[in-house]
């Protein structure tokens, strides 16, 4: 299959597939930096992640339209107001369901899985009846539009670069605000155990509801980047979180670095492997590499190790 | 009692009455040949319910990949079939003629090895079998062997499911795309679409659901069900005792995937068609849902869990289709936080002990101590 083309025209394909494949990664560590957080330190699995993340797009969505609408003049930068009010919308509908549902079920992990699902089903009919079931994208302004052209063949859509500048920047406040604050310090005290780090003062109630806020907010902020790329309906959420919960885990589920070094292996082989086969061989073909994968080494990429 | 077998008690005994008498005459005498077909399908998940209860509440697998078992059941049933339906005679106006009509349709002109077996009828029943069980037993000697339990088992049961349908659906001239394999029409010369051939398979499909109750019970009671019980608690103790926790994890796992076949073997019989819309996350975590529903715990609970939430689902979506997906999404919710027994929780909590009383059965039994304890570390409401 490689036979066809000249060995000038590979460079450029896979320099090409290559930024795709970097545009994806980048929305997949979005994604995944909230899931992380959640099922990786806290061990919950939010099945209904897909749904915040949706939150976040609806947001942007309705901050394009107002902004079309009623200040015209500042419409070039509502995309910064608009992640800020996704972030805070899904941060806080994910505090009140850490607050309601969540809570109660710590000990029992397989059951917040059921739980979750539910609310994910709850969260898609309410998208259905207040949205509407048809897709809806936004409008993007102006500077977003066009690509940057590198050499005469290969471009790079500028929507792309300043989605891998929003994944680095939000990587790295993760990454401080885990491992330099002293919020970070308690989430992480909690983690590792719950009933020492109440023991020591920390107030573990607070921590799980911010923790599992935060999860949920960079959840809206990746739905609020994932709207430059794709359409967002109701359902759309159910798409990716497989996806999601596979990088998670394939990275080692205690280990941020380990997410982001699974979201790129898996953008990068999807992306390339897509030019060549059809997109759903690809997709099969890399679930199944990870699935293989995961069977031989079940703990993932990155471990963290903690005495049990 | 004596000529009972012992895995038997009189409670199980009498359940398991109540059970067969409902569906083998309360439902066909009062329901129409539609109605009951609806039954015989909603049962056909039922399969799936009885072996989620070996395997996730006796065992402690949770598997959100039911549905790919249902499938390797279901499609090999409705390869048989579509084969059947493609004699040479049938498709003459084909350019391939003698292929299932969606092969003709995407430019394939010969039968794919992987569907020659299925000309036959002894080894398509062989194969309804032999795969899920292969295919449980390589998926569950690789993670059990090596440790995976719990959520991780969950989430890579969940890709294999979404990989199983994007492979279905992207296949399309091997497995009929999107639309799975439809226009079925006999079962060895026997034409499954009229109304007698469907009251008839309602009754094989209930048979055959009583059987695989009946060895589930056998699997309970024996001692590889108080070790599955064991290990769930505490499976490093089952371990140091020197058992070989993956074995028995492998075995349970493998024997809800076989009772899932036949249960999807059952629905394409029974429904004339089998499609991916079976196969993926949501059918397969609605399995999950269908057993909460009756009771993690409970063989019979399952068959009255998938029962009443698939006519609940019938029912709220004829009239109320926006209602449906909030009162899934809110029963699932329910389940989980106030009635983690399900519908068996309530009936063991409130129903069994008055009947108990007048019928001055003892309630000890060995199975049913564990339901106790579950019931009793539930959360009060």
């Amino acid at each position: 299959m490689l036979g066809d083309y000249s060995l000038g025209d590979l460079g450029a394909i896979f320099a090409m597939q290559g930024f795709a494949g970097l545009i994806l990664f980048s929305v997949y560590v979005l994604m995944a930096l909230g899931l992380a957080i959640i099922f990786g330190q806290m061990g919950v699995i939010n099945m209904a992640h897909g749904e915040f993340m949706i939150l976040g797009a609806y947001v942007t969505y309705f901050c394009s339209e107002f902004f079309q609408a009623q200040l015209p003049s500042l419409f070039p930068a509502y995309f910064f107001v608009a992640m800020a009010l996704a972030f805070v919308a899904s941060g806080a509908l994910g505090m009140l369901v850490e607050w309601t549902l969540i809570k109660r079920l710590y000990k029992r992990p397989l059951d917040t899985l059921l739980a979750t699902w539910g609310l994910s089903l709850i969260l898609q009919q309410t998208y259905r009846s207040v949205f509407g079931p048809r897709e809806v994208g936004v409008v993007l302004p102006d500077w977003l539009l066009g690509s940057l052209p590198v050499t005469d063949v290969i471009e790079v859509p500028i929507n792309g670069v300043f989605v891998m500048c929003l994944t680095t920047l939000i990587t790295v406040t993760v990454a401080l605000l885990m491992y330099k604050s002293r919020w970070g310090q308690q989430v992480r005290a909690v983690v590792q155990n719950r009933v020492m780090a109440g023991a020591v003062g920390i107030d573990t109630e607070k921590v799980d509801r911010l923790t599992f806020g935060l999860g949920c907010g960079i959840a809206g902020v990746a739905g609020s980047a994932f709207t430059m790329i794709g359409s967002t309906g109701p359902t759309s959420g159910q798409l990716y979180i497989v996806d999601t919960f596979l990088i998670v885990v394939f990275g080692g589920a205690t280990s941020l670095l380990g997410t982001i070094a699974s979201a790129f292996s898996i953008s990068q082989t999807q992306s390339t492997l897509e030019f060549f086969l059809s997109g759903s061989m690809a997709k099969v073909i890399t679930l199944l590499t990870v699935v293989a994968i995961l069977m031989l080494r079940p703990q993932g990429l990155f471990t963290l190790k903690v005495r049990r | 009692m004596k000529t009972a077998p012992s895995f038997l008690n009189r409670r199980d005994m009498l359940a398991l009455a109540v059970v067969a008498a409902l569906l083998l005459i309360v439902f066909p005498a009062l329901l129409d040949g539609f109605r009951l077909n609806l039954v015989g399908k909603y049962l056909t998940y039922a399969f799936v319910a009885v072996g989620l209860v070996l395997c996730w509440g006796y065992g402690g697998i949770l598997s959100l990949g039911q549905g790919v078992f249902f499938a390797l059941g279901g499609y090999g049933m409705a390869m048989y079939l579509k084969l059947e339906a493609s004699s040479v005679e049938n498709t003459k106006i084909q350019s391939t003629p003698g292929i299932p009509d969606f092969m003709d349709w995407n430019q394939i002109t010969e039968l794919p090895y992987f569907w020659q077996p299925f000309h036959s009828l002894p080894l398509t029943i062989l194969l309804i079998i032999l795969v899920p069980a292969f295919f449980a037993f390589v998926i569950g000697s690789a993670m059990f062997k090596r440790r995976v339990s719990g959520v991780y088992f969950a989430i890579i049961t969940q890709a294999i499911a979404a990989i199983a349908t994007i492979l279905i659906i992207g296949q399309q001239g091997y497995t009929g795309g999107v639309n799975g394999i439809t226009d079925l029409r006999t079962l060895h010369g026997w034409d499954i679409r009229t109304d007698s051939a469907k009251f008839i398979l309602y009754f094989v499909n209930v048979v055959l659901l009583l059987s695989v109750v009946g060895l589930a019970l056998f699997v309970r009671a024996s001692k590889l069900g108080r070790i599955l019980v064991a290990m769930r608690e505490k499976e490093d103790r089952v371990r140091f005792s020197g058992y070989s926790v993956a074995n028995f994890q492998i075995f349970v796992f493998c024997l809800a995937g076989v009772f899932a076949a036949l249960g999807g073997a059952m629905f394409t019989l029974q429904v004339g068609f089998m499609s991916p819309s079976l196969v993926g996350i949501v059918p397969s975590i609605e399995m999950v849902i269908f057993t909460a529903v009756g009771g993690r715990m409970s063989l019979f609970g399952a068959i009255y869990g998938t029962l009443a939430v698939n006519f609940a689902k019938t029912s709220l979506s004829e009239s109320f289709p926006e209602l449906w997906l909030l009162g899934l999404g809110g029963l699932f919710i329910a389940v989980v936080l106030a009635f983690p027994n399900g519908l068996a929780g309530i009936w063991n909590d409130y129903v069994q002990p008055p009947i108990d009383r007048a019928l001055k059965l003892r309630p000890k039994h060995q199975g049913d101590d564990v339901a106790k304890q579950a019931a009793s570390t539930a959360p009060a409401e």
